[in-house]
């Protein structure tokens, strides 16, 4: 038997051993005509399916084509109330960013509108009304991990509201417009096509 | 002075409690050594055998045995992080040492040592690069950057589901994961916001402070193709998009031909499980990539056909090029960069002499090829040597000597990886993408950096700009 070399009975000798499992592999290639005893499986039966109550739960992305969006819907004044409760804190009253507070990144950062027209300058303010390209994208960050205090705490219905706060007070839509799976993918971003793909490596002069 | 037989008899007790180390002794058999012992180097025995619970009870035996020297004094100073404060003896070649085990089995840096990550933000920390050896950073001093805290995650209850465009959707524990065949590799991780603050003029007075969003480890983990061969993939699969489980549920979309490649899911670091801070239980590993998109604490693989233009590859970690208005997206990859950890900004050479100017350069496109070293702020450069191993994608030890004559110098390092890229200087970087003084945007900064030495030997950060 392999599992039982002869020679590491009798002595516990290394060499004595190796000896044995050498004869060992050697006669199972012989055995078997494989040029290995074993190699690695391409599949291997670990893990678990995944079932539509594993994933339903956490499959929360929201992609452009507004896939994943859920069921729900809101608009402005709704989303006035939403925002001044569970944003405003952070993000101002007005939607400019407060600065000052602990463990935040800085008000400029937090600042949601205006900027329109100064990605061109040395200066540029970068807010979803200014640079986001997609709406759906404000929906999936705060679904997922808005307000700061308690994350993906917001109803769908909330969502759908504060973002049409948002995208209202940023003249992106106006305060009558309905946010739903529908109607939120349809929004077209200032900045849709301000993106463009990775040119580098740079040929510096 | 004591007696032959007392002598003996304390052999005979210190044989005892050698024999014994690891096992809990009970008081009274600590009194009865304790009764043998007038030495100073009694302290010795008693830890031997000696529980932390016995160490710190209420049974008195720490008066008992006069122990005190070989606690560790968390009570009586504040030792660095990472550190545990203990007694210095005055000669400690006339006292024994303190024994294995009082530290629980899990040791610690001296307590002399002091270097720390910095944390400036709360949402991000610096690697002191300054000070470190190598090119490995320790695991407790590699960078950290924060969305959402770090949480604290319990491998038992912890799944990676991989679902959407595969044929199998699966699921698997960490166990499961462990199970794999798995490979180490040992790569640097770099946050593509590194620098960008110095883009327009020096800033920061550290090289910890401009360039510690950077670190090295070795990873161990399993390459993600052998997962997605497990899944299998539907025809139109094109990009994956990976998601953590920490409160921001940090999401990245990351294009399936590097998930097929060199990505790893990796669940140690440097030799153990790795840190909460890096995504235990397991993360994302996406070699030469910006570390934004190596998510930790992975839970969740999705593969679609298009990417999902997250927040944090829309609104964050694009590259605005102010010249044109546009930005740049889905720019992952971390170019040829360099810096002189010694001599480094804050410093301050003692006087003229020999010094070895030492730092490090990396790529995330292979290899570092050469490092070239100015004294004179970039009119002359000589090469340095590489310190091996010089492995691909992985931060690489340079080293050059120099003699210092006392007078104004500027030390300037400048990296060329294997492709033949080599680091540009900031004036080439404005050209190519526009100025932009809101430095925290200036991602993928990866300019040549300048420490200039003044007479008095101090060290300062300066922009070529002046």
């Amino acid at each position: 038997m392999c599992t039982r070399p002869a020679d590491a009975l009798v002595s516990r000798r290394l060499g004595g051993v190796a000896a044995a499992l050498s004869a060992c592999i050697l006669s199972a290639m012989m055995l078997s005509g494989l040029a290995h005893a074993q190699g690695y499986p391409t599949r291997f039966d670990l893990g678990a399916p995944a079932t539509e109550q594993d994933v339903a739960p956490i499959a929360i992305a929201i992609s452009p084509d507004g896939n994943g969006l859920p069921v729900g819907s809101g608009e402005y004044a709704r989303g006035k109330s939403v925002y001044d409760a569970a944003c405003a804190a952070c993000h101002g009253a007005d939607l400019m960013g407060v600065a000052g507070l602990p463990n935040m990144p800085n008000g400029a950062q937090l600042r949601l509108i205006g900027g329109r027209g100064t990605l061109t300058s040395k200066n540029p303010v970068l807010t979803v009304e200014s640079y986001w390209p997609y709406a759906t994208t404000l929906f999936d960050y705060v679904q997922r991990a808005m307000p700061f205090t308690a994350p993906g705490s917001l109803s769908a219905d909330d969502v759908y509201a504060v973002c049409a706060y948002i995208l209202a007070e940023g003249k992106i839509i106006d305060t009558t417009t309905v946010l739903d799976a529908k109607t939120l993918p349809r929004v077209v971003m200032p900045n849709r096509d301000g993106f463009v793909p990775d040119p580098r490596p740079e040929r510096f002069r | 002075m004591a007696s032959p037989d007392h002598v003996t008899a304390k052999a005979r007790a210190l044989e005892d409690a050698l024999s014994r180390i690891g096992e809990p002794i009970s008081e009274a058999s600590a009194r009865e050594v304790a009764a043998l012992e007038e030495c100073e180097c009694r302290e010795g025995m008693f830890a031997l055998a000696a529980t932390r619970r016995q160490l710190f009870g209420p049974a008195g035996m720490v008066a008992a045995v006069g122990m005190t020297g070989m606690l560790p004094r968390h009570a009586q100073a504040k030792a660095p992080a990472g550190a545990v404060e203990y007694p210095v003896p005055a000669d400690s070649t006339r006292e024994q040492g303190r024994v294995m085990g009082i530290d629980g089995g899990y040791g610690s840096r001296s307590q002399f040592e002091s270097e720390v990550r910095a944390n400036p933000t709360r949402t991000a920390s610096f690697t002191p690069m300054q000070s470190g050896y190598g090119i490995i950073t320790p695991s407790g001093l590699h960078y950290e950057r924060h969305h959402g805290g770090i949480p604290n995650i319990d491998p038992a209850r912890h799944r990676l589901i991989i679902h959407g465009l595969v044929e199998r959707p699966m699921k698997y524990s960490l166990s499961d994961l462990k199970r794999f065949p798995t490979v180490s590799r040992t790569h640097f991780m770099e946050c593509s916001g590194t620098t960008g603050s110095e883009i327009m003029k020096a800033r920061e007075p550290t090289v910890q402070r401009t360039h510690g969003l950077v670190s090295t480890s070795e990873w161990t983990g399993v390459p993600l193709s052998t997962l997605l061969r497990q899944t299998g993939l539907k025809p139109e699969a094109a990009w994956v998009l990976a998601e953590g489980a920490d409160a921001a549920v940090m999401t990245r979309s990351v294009p399936l031909d590097k998930c097929l490649s060199d990505a790893l899911i990796v669940f140690a670091q440097n030799g153990e499980a790795i840190r909460p801070e890096q995504g235990y239980p397991m993360r994302l590993f996406l070699p030469g990539w910006e570390g934004n998109i190596s998510i930790k604490w992975l839970r969740r693989l999705e593969v679609s056909d298009k990417p999902f233009y997250t927040r944090e590859e829309t609104s964050k970690y694009t590259d605005l090029i102010t010249t044109s208005g546009k930005a740049r997206i889905f720019t992952f990859t971390m170019e040829a960069k360099s810096v002189i950890t010694f001599p480094s900004g804050d410093m301050r050479l003692p006087g003229a002499g020999f010094y070895e100017i030492t730092g490090l350069a990396w790529s995330g496109r292979g290899k570092i090829a050469r490092v070239e070293i100015s004294t004179d702020g970039g009119k002359a450069w000589s090469i340095a040597a590489l310190q091996e191993p010089v492995l691909p994608i992985c931060q690489t030890r340079f080293r050059f000597p120099w003699i210092w004559d006392g007078s104004p110098a500027v030390l300037q390092s400048r990296a060329t990886d294997e492709t033949g890229y080599s680091q540009p200087t900031h004036a080439q970087l404005i050209a190519e993408r526009g100025a932009l003084e809101s430095g925290s945007l200036f991602y993928h900064m990866n300019a040549i950096q300048s420490w200039a030495i003044a007479p008095d030997g101090s060290v300062k950060n300066v922009h070529p700009s002046g």
